[in-house]
């Protein structure tokens, strides 16, 4: 019994990439494994943790909880699109330096996708809101309470410019 | 550059490779050639005590895309015997360990059966599926009381269920509390938890033929203690085996057991097919067979004076450990010796018995028996104030271990062998700052007019100690090369503490060198083969002495060549920025870098620095280019090894407000004060701080291994296992810092992982207990355990 | 945790995914897959084919009918949350959208797909129940409305046939005068709710819907009962379980505790819009 594969055609990161891939191969498995996109992280494949967070479209989705095959019509962010053109770290990311936003760095990937997008849907949050627009992510090093910060100060950077 | 970076908040440099998704975890390795790599899947026993009568692979290799499948039939040599018992004691007379693939039983759902490769991680969970075991049910032991009811045994030839049974005394204090005038009993129980790292556990593993050995990479808290196992099970010399640790996803103890039958099991498969093998962990196996902590049941008995003052404490408990027990009895003696937190008990019997269920197995989490321990000295803390009508921080503070009194010996024998000697602390400097900062004495107003307004608002505080930087010893190497760059190892292993960073520091401090400059590496048993590893909140403390002192020996090093080359004394000289001068005199100098091509006779003239280097002369003519007791290369090596830990310590304290209708619990404010010595970067230190105390608000309040009588976990997803959101930890953790340098090391710090988790138990109960006038006596409390203390408290009354 | 091997159709038309459907009986739908890829992957769940209804034409699209608003198989719960007319014809949507799982999970999940899921401790099927409501499916008889009273049957189980598709659903208005409230209570912030309570007024009309307290999404006609009496007389109605989140009696003081609060604050909506 031979699997049935599907070409598929993905835009990641502004780059667009070929695979043959069975239909049940979740997009995260695809990115990190057939793109070699390991940025994106799986912490539970059961669309709980969010550390495989990226963006669909500019939306923050759980890319475990996606197939690679549904994935054709959209463009995708992981975290290694999320830097500036010149290479620099982008005002999220700073922002988790100077905060200390970050342990182990496992979920990490998850937060900032969902930050960069949440910041620009809303550039100016109040602390409400800044806990609020992580508060589908699980961390178990830092207790959030500097990612919070750094959602802030990536606000006061100009992330959602 | 002359600012000490010791102290200082120094951003972290680890940082940039994780922020733009280049972190190199251990599902991330061989990524680019994922499609010749073999993935494994595990087949996992569904029944919690079986006897395995039969294996039935035969559909498996009928898959295409599957290459192997074992079962223990299939293990020969060591494979074939028990996984060892890592830390023996003389107490433990009933240790006993699995098998890499479960040989005629299983103990616990979860436990491994057989393991198969295939071309993909889908196609072995395929195969993993088409597996045929016959089991025949034997009757489950699940949780303490069933364990020492006894009534089914998880090992046929323990007793009793009992792995193991130990007591210390001090004084005699059974004697103690008949001749008290007030005496208490205490029954707690705290259920498991378990260390749950975002990152599973994982390894990849490559027999390189051309080489003649195995590299290996895994998601462990021990580099070393994984290549020697898998040296010895695989028959191999450990100089064939290279144990790399990637970036690791957190670990908070669970990474510390090893080996873990995967990281045997990968590398026998690599061998055998002669391709790269890799093995990740998912979330359900992590619940199932990666260790679990915590779960305990105490009896207390203490007898005080009119004070509060403790005359004697009479402790037994008992603790679950699961179905096997590699870890030896290191929780358990944990609990037992550091219940004793700041306190003076005067008199201390304590008894334990380790006891086997059939559920996961239990190994050290974050705090490591810790957390139980002060749990049971804290609530009766509570106790003798509640029934002496007394201020709870008072009847503390009258048991303190004064700062006059250090070392201050316990009289116990601590996990690591040596006495119970703490180093140094300030415990009343502590009870004060913690009052402040939660407003303690202004507490009782608020909770009046939270009261007039139907508003229930409770305080709590608990004090701990911890022992921390454990032996037996770590190790550094410090190469400076010619380019100027440092390069430094150590071996144990990272998992998020920023050792990049705060080792740079020491070194950047000590060698006078650019912090950029400094490059660290952990883990790699290629560039540091001994260490111990990363538990017991010991690395800052063990490999930074150790690096401190690599560090040193690198600097003294480089200044003896120096001062031949700039025909100066060497005390003369100094080290800034990477150069090398005379005092008073800074046109004489040379690089470190150059220093590094002098200090090697073979100068070849690859780059600058050694074109450079050619105007110096050093060396004695007279002598071998490399003399006697010295050695090519300006490197420093050395070993730090302390007499016994040093002692942290510090005071949490809440105040939580509890629903009257729903028994929601929220939390208002939380404040710690935390003493791990001289901080090396404060802002890390605070992370972890942060991070303990969410691991705690978990344990406390929302996290449980729900197992059913048959043994089944029922909560086995994030799902249903509540970790906490952001949501559900307070908003500010308002943090104080004492500096109270312990005399051991060098530097004067303190272990500092761990502290942050220790007495979350504890001062939760406390809060719950004063908003609530009910006895807190089982932890983690839900709202619905809650109100029903509330109802039977009301059916009480009304009775 | 991967999913079994499933073949996979993704129609570019309503009719070929129906006939996909027909044509295989273990067959599943694919929309969000917010539910059900967790159960793939778990492997708790393993069709042998999946039809992906995501490259449909039309069916995103949330619009106000006569009556109500209607919102299509496609349209993502953020989308329904966003929006301003759902809200204005409504609000009972908008407030227990808000309540459903996290934003990232509400960025991909579609309220229609989480209708028929038909899970009872779910926001979206007791608030179609409340309001009377209805899912509209296709199938290869033709299309047909089905009233939400008919739809939920069993534990995530709907009155859907496995070669039929849900196209839309529809939400009835809000009458002028009359209320709305949502509340729930999780043990995490984004959580299954332990007991949810969904409240629609109307001068002496009182019904509450509730959530995890039943096997079916479950509404009580509590009109003419005393405010603090409701939760009681609902509870005659309900079967609130014990599992490790909470016992029984303390999702019964929930209930009690909700819908007090649910039916005064649907009070309040109403007195606001008045």
């Amino acid at each position: 019994m031979t699997e049935e594969l599907h070409d598929v055609r993905l835009t990641v990161n502004g780059s667009a990439y070929e695979i043959r891939v069975p239909a049940r191969r979740l997009l995260s498995d695809a990115l990190r494994h057939d793109l070699g996109l390991t940025g994106t992280h799986v912490g539970c494949e059961h669309g709980v943790c969010g550390a495989c967070t990226i963006l669909v479209d500019g939306s923050p989705t759980r890319s475990c909880l996606m197939f690679a095959v549904s994935a054709v019509d959209h463009e995708i962010t992981t975290v290694e699109g999320l830097a500036n053109p010149d290479g620099s770290l982008g005002a999220v990311q700073q922002a988790f330096v100077e905060c200390h936003g970050l342990q182990c760095g496992f979920c990490t990937p998850g937060f900032l996708t969902t930050i960069t997008a949440g910041l620009r849907e809303n550039p100016t949050p109040t602390h409400e809101e800044a806990r609020d627009m992580i508060a589908g992510n699980l961390c178990r090093c830092t207790g959030y309470q500097n990612i919070v910060k750094a959602v802030e100060r990536a606000a006061e950077i100009g992330a959602g410019g | 550059m002359t600012t000490k970076l010791m102290g200082q908040k120094v951003q972290r440099v680890e940082d940039q490779r994780f922020l733009r998704g280049l972190g190199r975890y251990v599902d991330d390795v061989n990524v680019e050639n994922d499609a010749t790599m073999l993935h494994a899947a595990v087949l996992r026993s569904p029944h919690a005590h079986a006897r395995i009568l039969a294996i039935d692979v035969d559909a498996v290799l009928d898959i295409e895309g599957v290459h192997a499948v074992w079962t223990h039939e299939d293990l020969t040599g060591p494979m074939a015997e028990p996984l060892p018992l890592l830390i023996p004691h003389p107490a433990l007379t009933h240790g006993r360990t699995q098998y890499a693939l479960a040989k005629d039983e299983v103990n616990y759902v979860g436990e491994a059966i057989a393991f198969v490769v295939a071309d993909d991680r889908y196609i072995a969970e395929d195969a993993v599926g088409l597996i045929r075991v016959d089991y025949e049910l034997l009757p489950p032991v699940v949780g303490v009381d069933a364990a020492r009811a006894a009534t089914s045994l998880v090992h046929e030839d323990v007793p009793g269920n009992v792995g193991a049974r130990l007591e210390q005394n001090v004084g005699d204090a059974p004697a103690a509390i008949a001749a008290a005038p007030h005496t208490l009993v205490l029954d707690l129980t705290i259920e498991r938890s378990a260390c749950m790292p975002m990152e599973g556990r994982g390894t990849v593993a490559r027999w390189e033929p051309d080489l003649n050995r195995l590299q290996m990479w895994t998601s462990t808290q021990s580099s070393t203690g994984v290549r020697a196992a898998v040296a010895v099970k695989l028959g191999l010399d450990l100089g064939q085996v290279d144990v790399i640790t990637p970036d690791v996803g957190g670990g908070f103890g669970v990474k510390i057991n090893h080996p873990w039958p995967e990281e045997l099991l990968v590398p026998m498969a690599a061998r055998a097919l002669g391709k790269t093998v890799k093995f990740t962990e998912d979330r359900r196996e992590h619940f199932i067979s990666s260790a679990h902590e915590r779960g305990q049941v105490q009896h207390i008995e203490v007898g005080f004076d009119d004070d509060g003052r403790l005359l004697g404490l009479d402790v037994e408990f008992w603790h679950d450990h699961g179905a096997y027990t590699p870890y030896g009895l290191i929780v358990p003696i944990i609990t037992s010796t550091q219940l004793l937190g700041p306190y003076k008990p005067q008199n201390y019997r304590v008894v334990f018995e380790s006891l086997y269920t059939n559920t996961v197995m239990v190994t050290p989490y974050r705090g490591a028996g810790r957390p139980q321990g002060c749990y049971a000295m804290e609530r009766t803390m509570d106790a003798i104030a509640k029934y002496l009508g007394k201020d709870r921080a008072d009847v503390r503070a009258v048991n303190f271990i004064q700062p006059d009194e250090f070392p201050y010996d316990q009289g116990l024998i601590f996990q690591d062998g040596r006495e119970l000697e703490y180093d140094s602390g300030d415990y009343p400097a502590s009870l004060v700052k913690i009052k402040e900062l939660v407003g303690w004495d202004e507490f009782p107003a608020f909770q009046a007019e939270m009261a007039a307004q139907g508003r229930r608002v409770g305080i709590g505080l608990a004090c701990y100690v911890e022992g921390t930087g454990v032996g037996p010893y770590e190790g550094a190497h410090v190469h400076i090369e010619t380019s100027g760059k440092v390069k430094v190892a150590t071996g144990l292993t990272t998992q998020g503490q920023g050792h990049a960073t705060v080792f740079a520091q020491l070194v950047a401090d000590e060698l006078g060198c650019s912090f950029e400059d400094v490059e660290v590496v952990t883990g790699d048993t290629r560039r540091m083969p001994y260490a111990v590893g990363t538990f017991a909140s010991r690395a800052a403390v063990m490999s930074g002495s150790a690096i401190h002192l690599a560090a040193k020996r690198a600097k003294e090093k480089a200044l003896t060549i120096a001062a031949d080359a700039l025909e100066a004394d060497p005390s003369d000289l100094q080290i800034v920025d990477g150069v090398v001068s005379v005092k008073g005199s800074p046109g004489t100098s040379i690089d470190l870098g150059t220093v590094s091509v002098l200090s090697n006779p073979l100068r070849y003239a690859f780059d600058e620095a050694s074109k450079a280097a050619t105007q110096f002369s050093v060396g004695d003519p007279g002598k071998p280019p490399v003399p006697e007791d010295e050695e090519p290369g300006l490197e420093g090596r050395d070993f730090y090894s302390p007499e016994r830990a040093t002692f942290a310590s510090g005071m949490h304290a809440v105040i939580v407000e509890t629903d009257p209708e729903t028994a929601e619990i929220r939390i208002l404010k939380y404040a710690v004060v935390h003493d791990c010595g001289h901080l090396i970067n404060p802002m890390i230190v605070e992370g972890q701080i942060h991070g303990g105390v969410a691991q705690g608000v978990g344990g406390a309040l929302y996290e449980r291994m729900a197992y059913d009588e048959s043994g089944q976990l029922l909560n086995a997803s994030f799902m249903d296992f509540l970790m906490p959101y952001v949501t559900e930890i307070p908003d500010g953790i308002d943090i104080d810092h004492l500096e109270t340098p312990s005399p051991l090391n060098p530097l004067g710090i303190k272990g500092a992982g761990e502290a942050g988790v220790i007495p979350s138990a504890a001062v939760f109960a406390a809060a719950i207990e004063d908003a609530e006038g009910i006895d807190i006596t089982a932890m983690p409390i839900s709202p619905s355990e809650l109100y029903s203390l509330r109802q039977s408290q009301g059916q009480e009354h009304s009775a | 945790m991967k999913p079994a091997p499933f073949d996979y159709r993704r129609p570019g038309t309503l009719a070929e995914a129906v006939a996909a459907l027909a044509g295989e009986p273990n067959a599943k739908v694919l929309a969000g897959g917010q539910s059900l890829v967790p159960l793939l992957s778990m492997r708790l769940a393993a069709p042998a084919m999946l039809v992906d209804i995501n490259g449909l034409p039309g069916l995103d699209t949330i619009s106000v009918e006569e009556g109500g608003v209607r919102v299509g198989a496609l349209a993502r719960h953020a989308a329904v949350l966003a929006s301003p007319d759902v809200r204005r014809v409504q609000p009972l949507v908008s407030l227990a959208l808000a309540n459903v799982a996290h934003a990232t999970i509400r960025n991909r999940g579609t309220t229609v797909g989480s209708l028929v899921h038909a899970d009872a401790a779910a926001e979206m099927p007791v608030v179609l129940s409340l309001l009377g409501g209805s899912v509209d499916v296709e199938g290869p008889a033709g299309r047909r409305t089905i009233p939400a009273d008919e739809l939920f049957v069993g534990p995530l189980e709907s009155s859907v046939h496995h070669d039929e598709i849900a196209v839309s659903a529809f939400f009835p208005a809000l009458a002028d005068g009359a209320g709305v409230a949502f509340e729930e209570i999780a043990r995490r912030h984004g959580d299954y709710a332990l007991v949810g309570a969904a409240a629609l007024v109307d001068g002496d009309e009182v019904s509450v819907g509730y959530l995890s307290v039943s096997d079916v999404p479950t509404v009580v006609d509590l009109s003419g009962v005393p405010i603090d009496e409701m939760g009681e007389a609902a509870l005659e109605r309900l079967e609130p379980a014990e599992d490790i989140h909470a016992t029984a009696a303390y999702r019964a003081q929930l209930v009690r505790v909700l819908t007090t609060r649910v039916v005064r604050s649907a009070y309040d909506h109403a007195e606001g819009r008045a």
